[in-house]
């Protein structure tokens, strides 16, 4: 297969190859590809939203009179107040009045709060929790894992008990504690490693398959 | 021998991405073959793919962008293929805007590949803001949060959305997602409406997700590059996922030699005992 004459595939090679030269040392090159990329993506996501949020949501139903989005007397208010609210976010700017932008904020912040308290307290930590209290039958390797399970979360949550000194038996735990730590810290960076290595990989395959056409 | 210790460990990290470079380089022109174990909870994802009828539905949010692509997109080919040879009826979502476009062409591409119609055998509704909302919304019904698919279809037009309503008429979620979206899948889809959820996240994440498969709030999980290998070899089509997991053992062996050097020359350069 012949080098690439895609002019796309090119300017991908430019920019792979200026993120690289920073493994030599950094230079105005990398630097040039890294400000490109966060402009573009923040480019990207600015389009995407006005066009899949704002456009469908508001801009449309403006122009088209669909005013009511519910029947009734108050629907109009669905479309106009969470406008309003949010337009409100662009007080930020202002020196003087910028306390205004904290009421769409505290509305955020409240809305993102109200559904997740209770979904997560029930479905992340209630459940999460389960697998500490099950029968154990000492039949299998899965018994073993299950009382592994439970002895680590207790000695880890030992060690993040702060109002007794870590000495004597409260030390012990908290010592298998931190070790239950850093062994589930070793496997999230042993997953890292895979995950940056195959980006890696997929680098190289773009540049010997897309680009120079050396492997199949 | 004690100075070539200290030279041990002042090795120029540029040799060492070096060798790094060459252990990806050299493997990609010279074809190499290693082993490759299938591992439960990835083959339990696949089972439960096979175990659908013949025509029935499925439902892949996939939420990633460009910066993934290398771990995401041999996973969703994978599990695209399977679908397809299944004659799976396949839903897909794009809850992540980098990732709309991407996930288009890649949809395209797999079904030029199988020879398979869009609005017959695939439908994308692309991407919608606040995730959150929208994965409880679509436990109503799909279209209060996708009147309209990607293209501007309305759903009621589209032949393979008829009858389908909301998450009782898809016979499993399967995300294929490198964000913190696949959390919202877990509490406030699966949690909420009881349907079978299998995951397939990147690398990174792996580790985070394993115990919502303890809990069996998961059916199963395809971690990363060596999830979507797995994946490859139990459709029976080796293909990128494969090859990059050759690739990556070798590079992993590679790192464990300059771990095991470095701290050899650490412990025996007398730097150890000078920090002691």
């Amino acid at each position: 297969m012949p080098i690439s004459t895609d002019i796309g595939v090119w300017v991908a090679v430019f920019f792979t190859l200026c993120i690289f030269s920073f493994l030599y040392k950094d230079n105005p090159f990398y630097k040039f590809a890294e400000h490109v990329a966060v402009g573009v993506s923040a480019g990207y996501w600015f389009v995407v939203l006005m066009k899949e949020t704002l456009e469908p949501a508001v801009f449309l139903p403006l122009k088209q009179g669909r005013w009511n989005l519910v029947p009734g007397p108050f629907g109009i208010f669905l479309l106009i107040l969470p406008v309003l609210i949010g337009l409100l976010l662009f007080f930020r700017f202002s020196k003087k009045y910028n306390y205004i932008a904290r009421i769409p904020i505290a509305l955020i912040y409240g809305i993102g709060a109200g559904p997740t308290l209770v979904q997560y307290l029930q479905n992340s930590v209630i459940r999460q929790i389960q697998p500490t209290m099950v029968k154990i039958s000492f039949a299998s390797w899965d018994s073993f894992s299950e009382v592994l399970i439970a002895v680590g979360v207790v000695c880890g949550l030992t060690y993040f008990f702060f109002s007794k000194e870590h000495r004597g038996t409260i030390g012990a735990v908290a010592k298998v504690g931190i070790w239950t730590l850093m062994i589930g810290f070793g496997a999230t960076f042993g997953f890292t490693v895979m995950a940056r290595v195959s980006l890696l990989i997929g680098r190289f395959v773009f540049l010997m398959r897309d680009w120079l056409g050396v492997i199949s | 021998m004690k100075r070539f210790f200290d030279r041990l460990i002042l090795i120029d990290r540029r040799v060492i991405f070096l060798f790094i470079s060459l252990s990806v380089i050299v493997p990609l022109l010279v074809k190499v073959e290693l082993p490759l174990e299938v591992t439960p909870e990835v083959r339990r994802v696949y089972e439960l793919v096979e175990s659908l009828p013949d025509g029935s539905r499925i439902l892949i949010p996939c939420e990633y962008a460009p910066d993934v692509m290398a771990e995401m997109e041999p996973m969703l080919y994978a599990i695209l293929r399977q679908c397809y040879r299944k004659n799976l009826k396949v839903i897909v979502t794009a809850l992540y805007p980098t990732g709309v476009n991407l996930i288009e062409k890649e949809l395209r591409y797999m079904a030029d590949q199988m020879g398979k119609k869009y609005a017959e055998d695939y439908v994308y509704l692309g991407y919608r803001p606040y995730p959150a909302a929208v994965i409880l919304s679509m436990g109503q019904d799909f279209r209060q949060s996708f009147a309209v698919d990607f293209y501007g279809t309305p759903l009621d037009s589209l032949p393979m959305m008829k009858g389908v309503k909301n998450y009782k008429d898809v016979g499993l979620v399967l995300t294929v997602n490198a964000t913190g979206g696949t959390e919202y899948w877990i509490i406030y889809g699966r949690e909420r409406y009881n349907f079978p959820l299998a995951i397939g996240v990147t690398a990174v994440m792996g580790a985070d997700y394993y115990n919502y498969l303890k809990t069996g709030q998961i059916v199963g999980i395809i971690p990363g590059l060596k999830g979507a290998a797995e994946y490859e070899k139990l459709i029976d089509q080796p293909g990128e996922a494969v090859r990059g997991m050759n690739i990556q053992s070798i590079v992993h062996l590679l790192i464990v030699i300059f771990v095991l050097v470095g701290n050899v020359g650490f412990f025996l350069s007398g730097q150890y005992k000078k920090k002691k």
